[in-house]
């Protein structure tokens, strides 16, 4: 092949990734863009510091609160929720199964299509489970489905690191008489901190901005949500409800609550890089 | 050479699925003394290493066949609990392997999970180790740095105060200098002579001038078996079986 050929397709290649660069940046600034802009005549102190008065979805006065108060609420224990099985899952696939092991092997399998079910059949499954035991639409019902969401997210992301660890470092620590346990929490864990922490607040993001599946399972309520068994509105929903209305004020506060939870979701992402490189520190490789 | 016999292997055979890589090994290994185990590449050295304190156990296709005797007691009995027969043992691997946590934390961490609480009492322990693998005083000002940043040598000084930090009996070294430079490779070899008054110590190397330097006793493995074993003096003067007498010239190697 010829210098000016490969010259060329390198020329190519160049435009190519800059391209892409390009659509992915542009992308991500033109939605945020259309969110404050259209938002922003909305946005007042109100909205993240009252809940919605009477009328509020006529256009009168109150806030959002409700729902960031119950995101947040409603993603952090689902998020706890889906950790609580994911690391044991994580662990125990890679440390005490063979990795190659059929369980191993099914486990992933079954990971990855949990992963790619659509939101709305979970918020039809958690509405199911719901009625077999009995609970009505709250918190506690949001929670646990939005915890079946995020879990194989959680899982697989983690998996994907708590692989990548040596098996002579798990060898290093048995080596000292290590039981498994000992080896998965001090030596394991420890290595994969960064990417465990980095799966948790990916799993929180998708959780916090899901509306499919919080909508027949935590309801809605202009109420702050005060225990478990209360229902709790959501930001997703409240976007949904808001933007769903004729009046175009409301509508505007539809994209202000858009733009808040977009920020919450840009500051979780950047505290995820940011612990990332805090408990690099001690990661050996 | 009349020393107590500390390791026995006996008829130990192991397969990688179907393959054999190692065939009927019997041997005794010295109490306090230095073990060279040599032979070519791929000859079976690192798995006979990894079977003394069971490194392999769980591993995919792994077959072990035969028995390990320590201090008379069959290790791979079903019975036995493995992290007491790997707290015994003191892993040196090719490549050092620090654990992802500070100098101080990579020493302790044997300490603590076999329950030492008190602060002064592992500070103790992490200076002591430390000193005996001449470490001390270059890292006493930085103990609390990820040890991942020492330089390749001092990792290997500090796996080995690691795995001395547990009050282990045998030392196993998987050529524990390959990594090092010259330099460090002369303290960790003159550290394995020193330690051979306390601990049994069993090293595998490849390096011929090496085995000769430090070890008392020699077991020589060729594709899987053990073709000649016996004190150092004995088979570097005159080597019996063909292949080994081969290998020692540098006819295989
Ligand atoms: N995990 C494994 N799975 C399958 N085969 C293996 C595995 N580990 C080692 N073997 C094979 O077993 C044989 C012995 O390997 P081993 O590592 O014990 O040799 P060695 O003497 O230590 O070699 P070297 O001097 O190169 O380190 C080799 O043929 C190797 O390919
Ligand atoms: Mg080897």
């Amino acid at each position: 092949m010829g210098f000016r050929q490969r010259k060329a397709e390198e020329m190519v290649f160049k435009v190519l990734m800059i391209g892409s660069t390009v659509i992915v940046t542009g992308s991500l600034l033109l939605i945020i863009g259309t969110v404050v802009v259209k938002g922003f005549p909305a946005m007042n102190l109100a909205m993240i510091t009252q809940t919605p008065k009477g009328g509020y979805y006529l256009g009168k006065e109150g806030g959002i609160l409700n729902a960031i108060v119950g995101s947040l609420e409603l993603a952090g224990g689902a998020t706890l929720l889906a950790l609580l099985f994911s690391l044991p899952i994580v662990l125990y696939i890679n440390l005490y199964k063979r990795r190659k092991s059929r369980l191993a092997v099914f486990t992933r399998f079954a990971l990855d299509v949990l992963w790619g079910i659509p939101s709305i059949v979970y918020g039809a499954f958690g509405f199911i489970l719901m009625m077999r035991i009995g609970l009505r639409t709250s918190l506690l019902a949001g929670i646990i489905a939005v915890a079946l969401l995020e879990l194989p997210i959680m899982a697989r992301a983690m998996d994907e690191v708590v692989r990548l660890v040596p098996h002579s470092l798990q060898d290093a620590s048995a080596s000292l008489g290590a039981t498994k346990l000992e080896t998965a929490l001090h030596v394991v864990t420890r290595q994969c901190l960064p990417g465990i922490i980095t799966a948790i607040l990916i799993a929180f993001g998708r959780g916090i901005g899901d509306a499919a599946s919080v909508l027949y399972t935590a309801g809605f309520s202009d109420r702050i949500p005060g225990a478990l068994l209360q229902p709790a509105a959501t930001l997703p929903l409240a976007i949904f409800f808001q933007l769903g209305t004729p009046y175009p004020e409301v509508q505007e506060r539809a994209y202000a609550s858009a733009a808040i939870l977009t920020l919450i979701i840009l500051v979780i992402s950047l505290l995820s890089r940011w612990y990332g490189r805090k408990f690099q520190k001690n990661s050996i490789l | 050479m009349d020393a107590r016999t500390h390791i026995s292997i006996q008829n130990l055979s192991v397969s990688y699925g179907r393959q054999r890589v190692l065939k009927d090994v019997s041997v005794d290994l010295p109490d306090r003394k230095v073990t060279a185990i040599i032979g070519p590449s791929g000859c079976g050295k690192t798995t006979l290493l990894r079977t003394l304190n069971r490194l392999l156990d769980g591993m995919d296709g792994v077959k072990i066949e035969g028995q390990v005797l320590v201090d008379g007691e069959n290790i791979y009995d079903p019975k036995i609990e493995v992290t007491r027969i790997r707290q015994k043992m003191g892993l040196l691997s090719q490549k050092p392997q620090v654990l992802p946590m500070s100098i101080f934390d990579n020493i302790a961490y044997g300490p603590r999970i076999h329950g030492v609480r008190e602060k002064a009492k592992l500070r103790q322990i992490v200076e002591q180790q430390l000193a005996a693998a001449g470490l001390w005083d270059e890292v006493k000002n930085r103990l609390h740095e990820p040890a991942s940043r020492l330089s390749v040598g001092q990792q290997q000084r500090l796996c080995l105060a690691r795995g001395l930090a547990v009050k282990p009996e045998i030392i196993l070294g998987d050529e524990p200098t390959s990594a090092l430079d010259p330099q460090s490779s002369r303290i960790v070899e003159q550290r394995l002579i020193e330690l051979k008054a306390d601990y049994t110590v069993i090293v595998v190397t490849h390096i011929l001038r090496q085995a000769r330097r430090i070890a008392d006793y020699i077991a020589f493995l060729y594709l899987g078996e053990l073709v000649e074993h016996g004190p150092a003096a004995e088979i570097f003067a005159n080597p019996r079986d063909p292949r080994m007498k081969a290998y020692l010239t540098g006819e295989i190697s």
